[in-house]
């Protein structure tokens, strides 16, 4: 139990402290690389909270492909070097303070207005929980339609973006 | 195994901090990177409701948010890309052709 905890809150640190980082780094690559941190730790609650197969696909798709190609945008563009200055100097103590409510309320409903479950009587999972086979007789069976329409959707992406990038050329 | 409330709760910080990433960052590939924040903090809430009622359906949310997120950073992406070469800039402040 006390290994979960400090296990929990290691991991959360890291989460915090690389999300924090995205947010305050000058450079949109150290961005990037933050938020791959960032992800890769969510992946590792994924593996806590019983999802391999979750776990192993936020690696793949996120710090994988979508990490990449936001890489590549920034190598394409050059615009790894970022603006300091502020045109309005009153929107980062708003937005500040808009989070900070925002938090405040998130806080509220989470540890006042509920009680807190506890997961302690669900301890054991069922062996293949989460797993590849788990995931894909639920996707295929239940979910059928939502995953033709998965489908169409990226294929839909794919198209325009050929096309987006084609009319740029003209 | 601990409280779902340490996940759901750290999920909630995440996210925050995703919301204002959008609101403080200029740039709009960081902009987008804090979106991309905050639908992971989503999807750490998913799963681990998923793990709390010990049902698969919050893990295949969760897939299909990254199936439409890989959608979203596609488009999204080419999108910027056409509009710094229109525009030769990526600072929201100066694309500002639509104010009044």
């Amino acid at each position: 139990m006390t290994l979960d905890v400090i296990l929990f809150f290691i991991l959360a640190l890291i989460a915090v402290a690389s999300a924090a980082g995205m947010l305050l780094s000058k450079n949109a690559v150290h961005a990037a690389l933050f938020l791959v941190v960032n992800f890769a730790t969510l992946a590792v609650f994924y593996l806590i909270l019983g999802g391999p197969f979750i776990s192993m696909a936020q690696i793949t798709v996120y710090t994988g492909a979508i990490m990449v190609l936001f890489l590549f945008v920034i190598m394409l563009l050059g615009v790894e070097k970022l603006r300091g200055e502020d045109k309005f100097p009153w929107q980062i103590p708003t937005a500040v303070v808009l989070a900070v409510a925002l938090l405040i309320e998130a806080g509220y409903f989470l540890f006042f207005r509920r009680v807190p479950v506890d997961m302690s009587g669900t301890a054991s999972l069922p062996e293949t929980f989460g797993g590849p086979q788990a995931i894909g007789s639920t996707l295929f069976t239940q979910y059928a339609l939502p995953v033709e329409i998965a489908g169409v959707l990226l294929l839909v992406a794919m198209v325009g973006v050929i096309v987006m990038t084609k009319w740029n050329e003209e | 195994m601990l409280p779902i409330t340490y996940y759901v709760g750290l999920s909630a910080v995440l996210f925050i901090m995703g919301a204002l990433g959008v609101l403080i960052r200029r740039n709009l590939i960081v902009i987008f990177m804090s979106v991309e924040l905050m639908l992971n903090a989503a999807n750490l809430a998913f799963v681990a409701f998923a793990r709390y009622y010990q049902t698969m359906s919050g893990q295949v949310f969760v897939f299909f948010v990254m199936a439409v997120a890989a959608a979203e950073v596609a488009v999204g992406l080419s999108l910027i890309v056409a509009i710094y070469r229109a525009r030769r800039t990526v600072n929201v402040d100066d694309l500002s052709e639509m104010k009044g």
